[in-house]
């Protein structure tokens, strides 16, 4: 039963994203919205351990909390995919269970 | 497929509101359904009348009033941290012996039931919160 995690911290600021990270099983699925959006970046110290998450799980993020915060597709880790709200509400349907990270 | 939406975080604290009022506008374009938002701890600030914002920035209190006008959706403020957070109906105000309430159009005053029966009536349950 694949669960969609919901992130909204920067891993920078809290360990929620990382304890999310400790617990997602394969073929789960990781949104990033909010301050979140900012642990999609490529080069800083938590892009490795997304990166290895991504192994197991497929990674989100709302694209337009990602612009919000001045930060453009093209400085994402590869692999990632940029949602919508529209994306956003496909994949709460796609999984069965969400579990938001507060 | 029916969505309950839980929100935790008032208006202007963070994202959070903002968040869970596109993503229930999104639902609704997308054809689903909304069966309840619930409004829990700080969360019940969403349903103030009293709140004025500078002239350009959002009223989210009047965004969640207007879509639940217009969408007929059922917006539940949670007793317990309503009264806490001194937010009132008429009915609640009359009983408590206030002169005066707060609460905007669209909204009422539940318990932590209707939150649960939200859990078992949709499909999903999503939380927005800080």
């Amino acid at each position: 039963m694949a669960m969609l995690h919901i992130v909204n911290k920067s891993p920078f600021e809290k360990v929620s994203f990382r304890s999310c990270l400790n617990h997602v099983k394969v073929g789960d699925s990781v949104l990033m919205i909010e301050d979140a959006a900012v642990g999609a970046l490529e080069g800083t110290s938590f892009s490795e351990k997304l990166k290895t998450a991504m192994g197991d799980v497929s990674v989100y993020v709302l694209g337009g909390d990602l612009v919000a915060r001045g930060l453009s597709e093209d400085r994402m880790i590869d692999g990632i995919k940029a949602v919508d709200y529209a994306g956003f509400v496909d994949l709460t349907v796609e999984n069965e269970t969400t579990q938001s990270w507060l | 497929m029916k969505f309950t939406i839980m929100i935790n975080e008032g208006p202007y604290q963070h994202q959070s509101a903002d968040s869970a009022l596109q993503f229930c506008r999104s639902i609704l374009a997308q054809g689903h359904e909304i069966f309840r938002v619930f409004f829990y701890h700080d969360g019940v600030n969403n349903g103030s009348s009293l709140s004025v914002p500078p002239g350009d920035d959002r009223l989210i209190q009047k965004e969640w009033s207007e879509l639940s006008k217009e969408n007929d959706l059922d917006l539940v403020i949670c007793i317990a941290a309503a009264q806490r957070r001194g937010l009132m109906d008429a009915d609640e105000a009359k009983r408590q012996g206030f002169d005066s309430h707060n609460m905007i159009e669209g909204f009422r005053i539940s318990g932590l039931g209707q939150l649960i029966e939200g859990g078992i009536e949709s499909d999903r349950t999503i939380v927005f919160g800080d």
